[in-house]
């Protein structure tokens, strides 16, 4: 690892004070993601900026028809959380297939979403679930915030303080995990809303990162069961190819993962 | 370089150190506590597990300034003199390690493990739990004995407390 300068902020406005001040700083939640890529020499920040023990940054709110949970609140949180289980299992049960218990006490929500890995579960949930990501500068929604590999919406020093997920009617997530990195082979998350929508999002599957489904949205539009995605076929269009999977056998998981996650919803 | 001020196994303790460190190497090299072990460094194997405000954390994946002003238990802090804690214990009697390389790391994910579950552990669960912390020599089965036989050791030494 390079040498670097670490800061621990006490407010979100501080933070961004001395990204600002920094020639090139980068803003650290969990860790489990930047300081192995500092270790690979891959980043080699000039200041990192703590956001962990920022107090504002850490909580879970139940309101009427949303479970907000703030940024730097942690995957171990999220599964103590009594309201998130009772508004959106799907995101426990998602949380609980995450990473090890170790890396659970550590990663954050905000931190995931960030990062926006290929392969990482959280993005699943927001796209799938529309949910409204909040900065320190606007409110940013989840259809527009992914843009691609490692890329967000976020601006140059801008920081999430929230995810607000909207409570749907029905949702799960079903996942064939790599079983060394535990990141997503190919991970579905499938949403009814309350409207009656269905939104469904894959990640682990696309060369571009999290992606809607439309072909298997159709289809649960039209008859919300695990049967109905029997004959859909998914384009492996853009799909990852690599040493785990083809391109063809991702298409697959997506049919599948879908089909799982569905009944999972119930 | 910064001063760390920390509490590593129940003593205060203040290091100066470079920023880039992590706690792990804290541990190790400024400290002298050695039973911390770094396998994979890439967050993956769990050798150098240890607790940080009683949860139980990789430590090569913590820069020490993130863990300033935190309690700090590592594998030399969980025995009383010479009476091994109940899990160690467990781990001898059960011939839960071979090499003992990853044992450090077993033994305080396992405390953690036990601390989150008490008394409804099985077999099964203790398995998932333990997904975090990589062993190349027993095929797991010895350490999976010694923690469900330790959740019963802690049980009781709870209650007599």
């Amino acid at each position: 690892m390079y040498e670097t300068t670490y800061h621990r902020p006490s407010s979100v406005d501080e933070a961004a004070a001395l990204f600002a001040k920094g020639k090139e700083a980068k803003y650290l939640a969990g860790g489990h993601t930047l300081l192995p890529v500092m270790k690979q020499r891959l980043a080699s920040p000039s200041d990192v900026i703590d956001l962990g023990k920022i107090k504002d940054l850490v909580g879970i709110e139940m309101s009427g028809d949303a479970l907000t949970i703030k940024a730097a609140t942690t995957y171990f949180d999220i599964l103590q959380s009594a309201d998130a289980k009772k508004a959106i299992p799907a995101i426990v049960h998602l949380t609980s297939v995450l990473g090890d218990p170790q890396v659970r006490y550590r990663g954050t929500i905000g931190g995931s979403i960030a990062n926006n890995d290929p392969a990482a579960d959280f993005p699943a949930a927001v796209l799938a679930l529309g949910a409204t990501v909040k900065t320190n500068k606007r409110s940013i929604a989840g259809d527009g915030f992914f843009k691609g590999l490692f890329s967000t919406a976020l601006e140059d020093g801008e920081i999430i303080t929230a995810i607000s997920f909207p409570i749907p009617a029905r949702a799960g997530y079903s996942k064939m995990r790599h079983p060394a990195s535990r990141f997503a082979l190919t991970g579905v998350f499938v949403v009814k809303t309350k409207a009656g929508d269905v939104r469904v999002a894959a990640t682990g599957a696309s060369q571009n990162g999290v992606m809607r489904v439309p072909a298997v949205e159709a289809a649960l539009k039209a008859n919300w069961s695990a049967g109905a995605l029997d004959n859909v076929t998914i384009s492996t269009d853009g799909l990852l190819a690599d040493i785990h999977g083809s391109s063809a056998y991702r298409a697959n998981l997506i049919k599948v993962m879908a089909q799982r996650a569905v009944t999972a919803a119930g | 370089m910064s001063t760390i001020k920390l509490t590593v196994n129940g003593k205060a303790v203040s290091a100066e150190v470079e920023d880039r460190t992590l706690l792990v190497h804290l541990l190790r090299e400024t400290l002298n506590l050695t039973g911390t072990h770094v396998g994979c460094d890439t967050s993956q194997c769990g050798t150098c597990v240890v607790h940080i405000d009683g949860k139980a954390v990789k430590s090569c994946t913590v820069l020490a300034g993130q863990a300033a002003g935190s309690n700090v238990t590592t594998i030399e802090g969980i025995s009383k003199g010479d009476e091994l804690h109940p899990m160690q214990a467990a781990f001898r009697d059960n011939h839960g390690l071979q090499c003992g390389y990853c044992t450090p790391g077993m033994i305080m994910s396992s405390i953690d493990i036990v601390n989150r579950y008490g008394g409804k552990l099985d077999e099964e669960t203790v398995r998932h739990e333990l997904e975090g912390n990589i062993c190349r020599c027993t095929g797991y089965h010895n350490i999976v004995k010694s923690v469900l036989d330790a959740a019963g050791r802690m049980k009781v030494a709870q209650a007599a407390e």
